[in-house]
């Protein structure tokens, strides 16, 4: 069952936007997903924003986040459970379901298919379109077309299809290959099903032997699938009880960890992870995520953590105030062997990068998930507003920062009134106060057009006794946020160097005088 | 197997074992240099202009680098290696200046912050040395000689650089800054002008291969915000303000 647009739909929902508007879903600056307005219009996937916004002014651009998608798909994925057990989430907006009892109870493909379409309209107003077929490749392309294939005609259902349908399993990256095989003159799938095996596993590779089975209409993986007698699964026990998003996420990390150690003691990769969660009130929820590729842990612990998410967001009115999760498990639930897991090679982690992370989460593990943090630098005007600071394990936004956004598109916006390099190093957390005095030992003030009253000779910082000023360089002004009442912020900012106290020579320092009264806000040492 | 066939049998079997001794041992010595080399060489990367203070050109993997209380010195040493990949950590500093890390030449992608370890200091200290490649540590001056034993030894075996912030008697270099004097700002007394660099000298002691004393002149921080050669040109000092009559 394929809900078209499923990204859209949800930020929709989120933002609470009106169907009647284009609506486009960005993520890394190209359109991810857009709504049937906005294709209208000429939107389409993989489009630049800036292009996508030409082409349809009126376009809203809302942030690519997979969990605010998981968490709208829950009441889809609740919905579909009333009536046949055994959902399979696939990715938010992908259902899959075991045909064979819901074609049974109802009578018929197509009265199943309208019940079901029936069934998700109802319960959680989402649009949806449904395919049966054998197999989760062809299915998916059927639910796409809205058909119902026979068992038994699935080669024949795929082989007028175009090749590119072979990028649509989730997960899989296949356009290097499918350019190949155009080049090669193999326009459809059909063309492609038709090369022997043999053929296509000696010239291509193990990836290619995967999609062709795939074009066949064949189960993509070899019967080395195993059900084990015991199932690979770990479980941890809340005690408290955890009723916070954050605190389950990080408890899903190392729960994640723990399972893809398991697996890996045993040489196995997972398929299908179970998420089973048990609450104090005794409530009992399961969901099982399946995954064309076996999963990595970055994957695993994406998905747990999209899950939870859901679950706690939409139980939040039915869980009193002294309920929570206490018990969540993991379980493998469909393995195949290691060999099949392929670790990214674009964006993925390195050696280094994976040591570094454990190294990390480990110091979280003893000082708590907040201690450890890395900064995203944006723009803004004083040091302190351009450093966000990201705990770890936490996705890093994109930051604006020129040197990090490799996209030209997107110059850097313009700070008037910024600090220029070089900046202070040492940025106070709570400014010290301070005293500045002219030649004559009268306080400098400076007056309401940013004319300084007298020239610094004499600074006190912090109460201790006051030092000679070598020289200065200001006031520069600061007007920020002239139009909001209770953020603006008026002031000057002065740098000034201190005769030498020590060996170590000249202090500089970064002021602020605000409405007659010193700060010193940072340190060059 | 046992020999019967006597004497000049034995000698070439001996022969060819010795033989095969041999080329193991050129094998197994060239997996070594590989790994080594893989492992990022036995010393990181510095930025230029301090490169003259430390023996090797570099950090030496596994040494431990004491900085006196200057964050832009330590923000230069760990930036070139920062720059070329490595991880690096800040321990107990809750101030530092990050956009003046990002300036000095820090990948933000790779900086990691634990600004209050509190008591755990010893055992996050560990923690970090074990998977990254420099960690710098503020507030050792509260350790143990004992403690800081066990980091300098844990730094020597995971092959990482341990840089405290402050005192630390056991450094194997000690780093200090002096005469900071800065430039950019006008001569006038009017307030023109701005910050624009700092030059200073540094000077390394230590012991071992750092047991003479290295004083180096460089420009920290330069115009850009990375430490930079002390020849820049057009510079002027800040001299002092003219005394006050009477």
């Amino acid at each position: 069952m394929w809900c078209p647009d499923w990204p859209v739909v949800a930020a929709a929902a989120a933002e609470g936007l009106p169907a009647d508007r284009p609506i486009a879903v960005v993520a890394a600056n190209r359109v991810q997903a857009c709504s049937s307005l906005a294709r209208q219009h000429g939107v389409r996937r993989g489009l630049r924003r800036r292009e996508a916004q030409a082409r349809c002014p009126e376009l809203a651009v809302l942030a690519a986040d997979p969990r605010r998608d998981a968490r709208e798909f829950e009441a889809v994925a609740l919905a579909v459970e009333e009536l046949a057990p055994g959902v399979e989430v696939v990715r938010s907006g992908l259902v899959v379901v075991p045909a064979a009892g819901l074609v049974g109870y109802f009578g018929g493909a197509r009265a199943a298919a309208e019940r079901l379409i029936e069934q998700v309209a109802e319960r959680a107003g989402a649009k949806c379109q449904i395919g049966i077929a054998d197999g989760l490749f062809a299915a998916i392309l059927a639910a796409r077309r809205g058909l119902v294939v026979e068992p038994g005609a699935t080669a024949r259902f795929l082989a007028p299809l175009p090749i590119d349908e072979l990028a649509r399993e989730p997960g899989v990256d296949l356009t290097e290959l499918i350019s190949l095989l155009r080049r090669l003159g193999l326009l459809n799938l059909g063309a492609f099903a038709a090369l022997p095996a043999v053929d296509v596993a000696s010239r291509f590779g193990a990836d290619a032997l995967t999609a062709h089975r795939l074009a066949r209409g064949l189960d993509p993986r070899l019967p080395a699938r195993r059900c084990l007698a015991d199932e690979p699964a770990v479980t941890v026990e809340f005690d408290p009880p955890v009723t916070r998003v954050d605190a389950a996420a990080f408890a899903s990390r190392a729960l994640a960890d723990r399972l893809h150690g398991l697996l890996a003691g045993r040489g196995l990769a997972c398929t299908r992870l179970g998420i089973q969660v048990r609450t104090l009130g005794g409530m009992e929820l399961t969901r099982v995520w399946r995954c064309a590729n076996p999963l990595t842990s970055a994957g695993t612990m994406d998905r747990v953590r999209w899950q939870l998410d859901a679950w706690l967001t939409r139980e939040r009115a039915s869980f009193a105030a002294s309920d929570g999760i206490s018990l969540l498990t993991l379980s493998g639930e469909e393995v195949v062997e290691a060999g099949a897991l392929q670790l990214g090679l674009w964006g993925g982690v390195g050696e280094a990068d994976e040591r570094a992370g454990r190294s990390l989460a480990r110091v979280q593990a003893l000082l708590g998930p907040d201690a450890v943090c890395t900064a995203v630098l944006g723009g803004g005007r004083n040091p302190r507003e351009r450093v966000l600071l990201v705990p770890w394990g936490d996705e890093r936004p994109a930051s604006g920062h020129a040197l990090v956004n490799a996209d030209a598109d997107e110059p850097e916006p313009p700070w008037p009134g910024c600090l220029p390099a070089p900046s202070p190093t040492t940025v106070l957390s709570a400014p010290a106060p301070a005293e500045v005095l002219d030649v004559a030992r009268l306080p400098v003030r400076v007056g309401e057009r940013y004319v300084i009253s007298g020239a610094p000779t004499w600074a006190a910082i912090d109460g201790r006794p006051a030092v000679r000023v070598r020289g200065w360089a200001g006031p520069w002004p600061v007007d920020q946020r002239w139009w909001d009442a209770e953020a603006a912020w008026r002031g000057s900012r002065l740098q000034i160097v201190l005769d030498p106290q020590d060996t170590t020579g000249e202090m500089a320092l970064l002021m602020v005088c605000q409405e007659g009264h010193w700060t010193v806000v940072g340190r060059y040492d | 197997m046992r020999c019967s066939m006597g004497g000049p049998v034995r000698d070439e079997r001996a022969a060819r074992l010795s033989e095969l001794r041999t080329l193991l041992g050129r094998t197994t010595q060239a997996w070594g240099e590989r790994s080594a080399l893989e492992a990022g060489g036995r010393t990181l990367p510095l930025a230029a202009p301090l490169r003259p203070l430390l023996a090797g050109g570099g950090l030496r993997r596994g040494g431990t680098v004491a900085v006196e209380s200057s964050i832009a010195l330590v923000l230069a040493l760990l930036a070139e290696a920062s720059a070329a990949g490595a991880w690096c950590a800040l321990v107990g500093l809750p101030e530092v200046g990050l956009v003046a890390a990002a300036e000095a030449g820090l990948a933000p992608g790779r900086l990691a912050l634990v600004p209050r370890p509190g008591a755990e200091l010893v055992a996050v200290t560990i923690a970090l040395l074990d998977g990254l490649d420099l960690v710098a540590v503020a507030g050792g001056q509260r350790l143990s000689a004992g403690d800081r034993q066990r980091l300098s030894a844990r730094a020597r075996h995971c092959g990482s650089v341990l840089l405290p912030v402050g005192s630390w008697p056991g450094a194997d270099v000690r780093l200090g800054v002096e005469s900071g004097r800065w430039a950019g700002l006008g001569d006038s007394g009017g307030g023109a002008g701005r910050l624009r660099c700092r030059r200073v000298r540094v000077r390394a002691s230590g012991r071992g291969s750092a047991c003479h004393e290295r004083v180096s002149t460089l420009l920290l921080p330069g115009p850009d915000g990375m430490a930079a050669e002390s020849s820049w040109p057009g510079e002027r000092l800040v001299p002092p303000l003219a005394q006050e009559a009477g």
